[in-house]
C-alpha cells in the first residue's frame, strides 16, 4: 500500500466538491460522523434541562408562562407545561434513536471502516452512499424543524414519545407530527440504502481470499446490522404511514370508531423497535471485539461463536417484539412465547461477553481510552442486559411496565452501552481518521467522568423504578426526591465529560499530536485499515490488498 | 480519479445529485404536509412547495439514472459491478418486500380479529357489517389474468435478448408487457371509481385502497421502468451478455406480479 499513499495527500477537490458531492466513502463516514455528533449534543441538551427539571419535586423551569434557565421561586408564578416535557422526550429518543446512534455508528463508522476491513476501494454503490447521507441530513433537520413547527396543546412540537402511539400521534393537532413521521421516513430511506449498500459491498466486494470466516468482526457486525434495517425499517415505513393517513386522509387503521386497533400499531412499531434496539447495538459489539483484541494483544476468543451469536441475536432479534406490550392484553400464550423467546436471547449475548472476556484472560491488558471504554460497555451492558432479562418476565413486567426501571434497563444498554461503543470508536480510530492523537490523559479524564457520571444519573433509576416513579412524566411527589436528585447530578457530570468530549476531539483535530506511523497501537490492530497511513489517502486499495496484507493466520 | 486504478470496482467521480435529490425529497415531504393537513384552513393549503420538491425529485431521478447509463455505455460496468447491481437491486425488492408485509400484516389483523362496536370485546365480523366487497371473479380475475400475461410477456422478451438475441421479438414482448401494465392501471381506477366502500372512516376500506393503492403505485412505476428498458433496446444498449438494467424491470415486474397474487387471494378472494 505504500505507494498508493504518497499520492492521496495531493487533494485537489474544492470544499463544495468534496463534502456535498462526496462519492467517498470516508468523506461521507466523516460527514455522518460530524452531523450525528452534532445532532447528538442537541438531543442530550434537551435531556439535561430535563434533568434540571427533575432535580426537585414540584416544577420549576418548564413553565407555561415561559421556559426558564433560572429556578422559579415561591414569587414567581410557574404553571407546569408538559407539553413541552413531552417535545423534548420525543425530541431526544426521536434524535437518538434515528439520528444519532444510527448513524453514528452505521453510518459513521459502518462507512469509514468496513470498506477498509475487507480491502475494498469503496462502497458498491458510492453515488448512493452520499443519497443516504444527505438523506440523513435532510431528515435530521427536519426532525428538528418538527420540534419548532406548531403542535399539540397550541404550542409547538410533538409531544407523543418517540413511538409515536396512536391515539395521541393520531389526534394531536398541529402539524408538528407529520413532520416528524416525515423525518422518520427520510431517515429510513437512508438507512435501507445505506444498508444496500452495506450488504452488496461485504458480499462482492472482499479482498481476495477473505472468505466469509475470516472477515473481521467489525466489518461483520455492520453486515448484520445491515439486514436488520434492510428488513425491518421498511415494516416501520409501513406504520408511519398509516398514522400519516389516519391524521390526514380519515383511515381508521389505529381508530376503533372505524374498526380499527391502536394496538395494531404497537405490534407494527416493535417489529420494527426490537430489531432497533439490536441496530443500535450490533456494531457496538464490532467495535469493541477490535478494541478489546488490539488492547488484550491477542486474538479475539471464539472468532466463530461470536460471528455466529451476531447472527443468532438479529434472527431473534425478529421474533420477541411483542415483549414491549405484556400489559396491552395479550393471551398467556402469546406472552409465554415472547417471555421464553427473549431470554433465549441472553444466550448469543453471553456468549459475546464471556469471549471478550476470555480474550481478556491472560492478555497482555493495555489500559488506553479505547480499551477503558470497552471495558466499561461490557460492564454496562451487561447490568443493562440482566435487567432485560428481569423486564422480559411477563409477570414482573407488569410491576416495572413504564417505570423508571425500563428507563434505566434501555439506558444502560443504549446510552451507556451503546454510545460508550462509540466512544471506543472514536479513540481507536481517530489517529486513523484525522492523522493526530488524541492527549491520552484527556482521554481518560473523559472516561472516568462519563462512566461515574452515566453510572450516577442511571443507576438510581432502578431504585426509582422499583419505588414506583412512572416514566415521562415532569413532576414527582416528594417519595421519590432522594434519588432523583442523585440522578440530576449525574447527568450534569456525563454532560460536562460530553462537553469535555466535544473540546478533545476538535483538539485532536486541530491540533493533536502528529500520527507518521499506519498503525499506532500494537501488532495486534491487524486489520486492513492499520496498513494505511494515518489519514489514509483519497483512495485506499487501489492495488487490491495481498492475502499477507491481513491474514495473519489466526481468525480475528 | 488521480491515477490509474488496478481493479475492475466502479469509483465514481463527484456527483451533485444526491445532494439535489434528498433537498428536493425533504421540501416534497414538508410541501405534502402543507398541501394536505387539515390542521391547516382549508383555503391557505397550497400544492406549490410539494410540487417544486416533485419536480426536484423526479429531475434528479432523471438526471442519476441518465449518468448510470451513460456509465454503463461508458464501460464502466464490469462483471464484478454487473453483479453488484444484481445484488443491490435485489436487495430492494426485499425491502419493499418488507414494507407490503406492514400492509398485509394490517389487512390480517382486522380480518382475523375484527373489531366491533363492543371494543376491546372481540366479536366483530369480516368484511365489517355494511360493507359490499368486490366480486373477486370479475374485474379482478380479469386483471390477475392481464397481469399475468404482462409477466409472461415480459419473460418472452427476456429469453428473446437472452436465447436468441432477437431484438425485434424483444421489442414486441416489451411493448405487449407495458400495454397490459398499462390495461392494469386503467382498470384498477375503474374499479375503484366503483367501489361501494369509502377509502375514510372504515377499515374495510383503509386496509383495501393502502394495500392495492401501494401496490397500483408499483404497477406504474415498473410500467415506467419497462418502457425506459423498450427506450434502450432502440438505441441497442442490451446485449444477451450485460442487460442488467432490463433484467432489474423484469425483476421488478415479476415482483408486482407477485403482491397482487397475494392481494387477489388474500383481499379479494378470502376476504369477500
Amino acid at each position: 500500500m505504500a505507494d498508493a499513499a504518497i499520492h492521496g495527500h495531493e487533494d485537489h477537490r474544492g470544499f463544495f466538491t468534496r463534502w456535498f458531492m462526496s462519492t467517498n466513502h470516508k468523506d461521507i463516514g466523516i460527514l455522518y460522523l460530524f452531523f450525528a455528533g452534532f445532532l447528538g449534543l442537541l438531543s442530550v441538551t434537551f435531556t439535561v434541562y430535563m434533568r434540571m427539571e427533575l432535580m426537585h419535586p414540584g416544577v420549576q423551569y418548564m413553565c407555561l408562562e415561559g421556559a426558564r434557565l433560572t429556578a422559579a421561586t415561591a414569587a414567581d408564578t410557574c404553571t407546569p407545561n408538559g407539553h413541552l416535557w413531552n417535545v423534548f422526550i420525543t425530541g431526544h429518543g426521536v434524535l437518538m434513536m434515528f439520528f444519532v446512534v444510527i448513524p453514528g455508528m452505521f453510518g459513521g463508522f459502518g462507512n469509514y471502516f468496513m470498506p477498509l476491513q475487507i480491502g475494498a476501494p469503496d462502497m458498491a454503490f458510492p453515488r448512493m452512499n452520499n443519497l443516504s447521507f444527505w438523506m440523513f441530513a435532510a431528515g435530521g433537520t427536519l426532525a428538528v424543524i418538527s420540534v419548532f413547527a406548531p403542535g399539540g396543546n397550541s404550542q409547538s412540537g410533538a409531544g407523543v414519545g418517540w413511538v409515536l402511539y396512536p391515539p395521541l400521534s393520531t389526534s394531536e393537532t398541529g402539524i408538528a407530527m407529520d413532520l416528524a413521521i416525515f423525518a422518520v421516513h427520510l431517515s429510513g430511506a437512508s438507512s435501507i440504502l445505506g444498508a444496500i449498500n452495506i450488504i452488496t459491498t461485504f458480499l462482492n466486494m472482499r479482498a481476495p481470499g477473505m472468505t466469509l470466516h475470516k472477515v473481521p468482526l467489525f466489518a461483520w457486525s455492520i453486515f448484520v446490522t445491515a439486514w436488520l434495517i434492510l428488513l425491518s425499517l421498511p415494516v416501520l415505513a409501513g406504520a408511519i404511514t398509516m398514522l400519516l393517513t389516519d391524521r390526514n386522509f380519515g383511515t381508521t387503521f389505529f381508530q376503533p370508531a372505524g374498526g380499527g386497533d391502536p394496538v395494531l400499531y404497537q405490534h407494527i412499531l416493535w417489529f420494527f423497535g426490537h430489531p432497533e434496539v439490536y441496530i443500535v447495538i450490533l456494531p457496538g459489539f464490532g467495535i469493541v471485539s477490535q478494541v478489546i483484541a488490539t488492547f488484550s494483544r491477542k486474538p479475539i476468543f471464539g472468532y466463530l461463536p461470536m460471528v455466529y451469536a451476531m447472527v443468532a441475536i438479529g434472527v431473534l432479534g425478529f421474533v420477541v417484539w411483542a415483549h414491549h406490550m405484556y400489559t396491552t392484553g395479550m393471551s398467556l400464550t402469546q406472552q409465554s412465547y415472547f417471555m421464553l423467546a427473549t431470554m433465549v436471547i441472553a444466550v448469543p449475548t453471553g456468549i459475546k461477553i464471556f469471549s471478550w472476556i476470555a480474550t481478556m484472560w491472560g492478555g497482555s491488558i493495555e489500559f488506553k481510552t479505547p480499551m477503558l471504554f470497552a471495558i466499561g460497555f461490557i460492564f454496562l451492558f451487561t447490568v443493562g442486559g440482566v435487567t432485560g432479562i428481569v423486564l422480559s418476565q411477563a409477570p414482573i413486567d407488569r410491576a416495572y411496565h413504564d417505570t423508571y426501571y425500563v428507563v434505566a434497563h434501555f439506558h444502560y444498554v443504549m446510552s451507556l452501552g451503546a454510545v460508550f461503543a462509540i466512544f471506543a470508536g472514536m479513540y481507536f480510530w481517530i489517529g486513523k481518521m484525522s492523522g493526530r492523537q488524541y492527549p491520552e490523559w484527556a482521554g481518560k479524564l473523559h472516561f472516568w467522568a462519563m462512566f461515574i457520571g452515566a453510572n450516577l444519573t442511571f443507576f438510581p433509576q432502578h431504585f426509582l423504578g422499583r419505588q414506583g416513579m412512572p416514566r415521562r412524566y415532569i413532576d414527582y411527589p416528594e417519595a421519590f426526591a432522594y434519588w432523583n436528585y442523585i440522578s440530576s447530578l449525574g447527568a450534569f457530570l456525563s454532560f460536562a465529560s460530553f462537553l469535555f468530549f466535544i473540546g478533545i476531539m476538535f483538539y485532536t483535530i486541530r491540533a493533536g499530536q502528529r500520527i507518521t506511523v499506519n498503525n499506532y497501537w500494537n501488532e495486534h490492530a491487524d486489520t486492513l485499515e492499520w496498513t494505511l497511513p494515518c489519514p489514509p489517502p483519497e483512495h485506499t486499495f487501489e492495488i487490491l490488498p495481498k492475502r499477507s496484507d491481513w491474514d495473519k493466520g489466526h481468525a480475528h | 480519479m488521480a491515477h490509474a486504478k488496478n481493479h475492475d470496482y466502479h469509483v465514481l467521480p463527484p456527483s451533485i445529485w444526491p445532494f439535489i435529490g434528498a433537498v428536493s425529497a425533504v421540501t416534497m415531504l414538508v410541501g405534502f404536509v402543507l398541501m394536505v393537513s387539515p390542521q391547516i384552513e382549508a383555503d391557505s393549503r397550497q400544492p406549490w412547495m410539494f410540487l417544486i420538491g416533485l419536480v426536484g425529485v423526479l429531475f434528479t431521478m432523471f438526471c442519476w439514472w441518465a449518468d448510470v447509463i451513460g456509465e454503463s455505455r461508458a464501460g464502466d460496468h464490469t462483471k464484478v459491478v454487473q453483479i453488484g447491481l444484481r445484488y443491490g437491486f435485489m436487495l430492494f425488492i426485499m425491502s419493499e418486500v418488507m414494507f407490503f408485509v406492514a400492509w398485509f400484516w394490517a389487512f390480517f389483523k382486522s380480518a382475523l380479529y375484527p373489531m366491533s362496536a363492543n371494543y376491546p370485546t372481540v366479536d366483530g365480523v369480516w368484511p365489517p357489517a355494511g360493507i359490499e366487497t368486490f366480486d373477486p371473479w370479475h374485474l379482478p380475475l380479469i386483471n390477475t389474468l392481464i397481469l399475468l400475461c404482462s409477466g409472461a410477456a415480459a419473460t418472452w422478451a427476456h429469453h428473446a435478448l437472452v436465447h436468441e438475441n432477437n431484438r425485434e421479438d424483444m421489442k414486441k414482448g416489451l411493448a405487449l408487457a407495458i400495454f397490459l401494465g398499462v390495461c392494469f392501471t386503467i382498470l384498477q381506477a375503474f374499479e375503484y371509481s366503483h367501489a361501494a366502500f369509502g377509502f375514510a372512516g372504515n377499515i374495510y376500506g383503509a386496509t383495501f385502497f393502502m394495500a392495492t393503492g401501494f401496490h397500483g403505485a408499483h404497477v406504474i412505476i415498473g410500467t415506467i421502468f419497462l418502457t425506459v428498458c423498450l427506450i434502450r433496446v432502440y438505441r441497442g444498449h442490451f446485449t444477451p451478455e450485460k442487460h442488467v438494467g432490463f433484467e432489474a424491470a423484469a425483476w421488478y415486474w415479476h415482483f408486482v406480479d407477485v403482491v397482487w397474487l397475494f392481494l387477489f387471494a388474500v383481499i379479494y378472494i378470502w376476504g369477500q
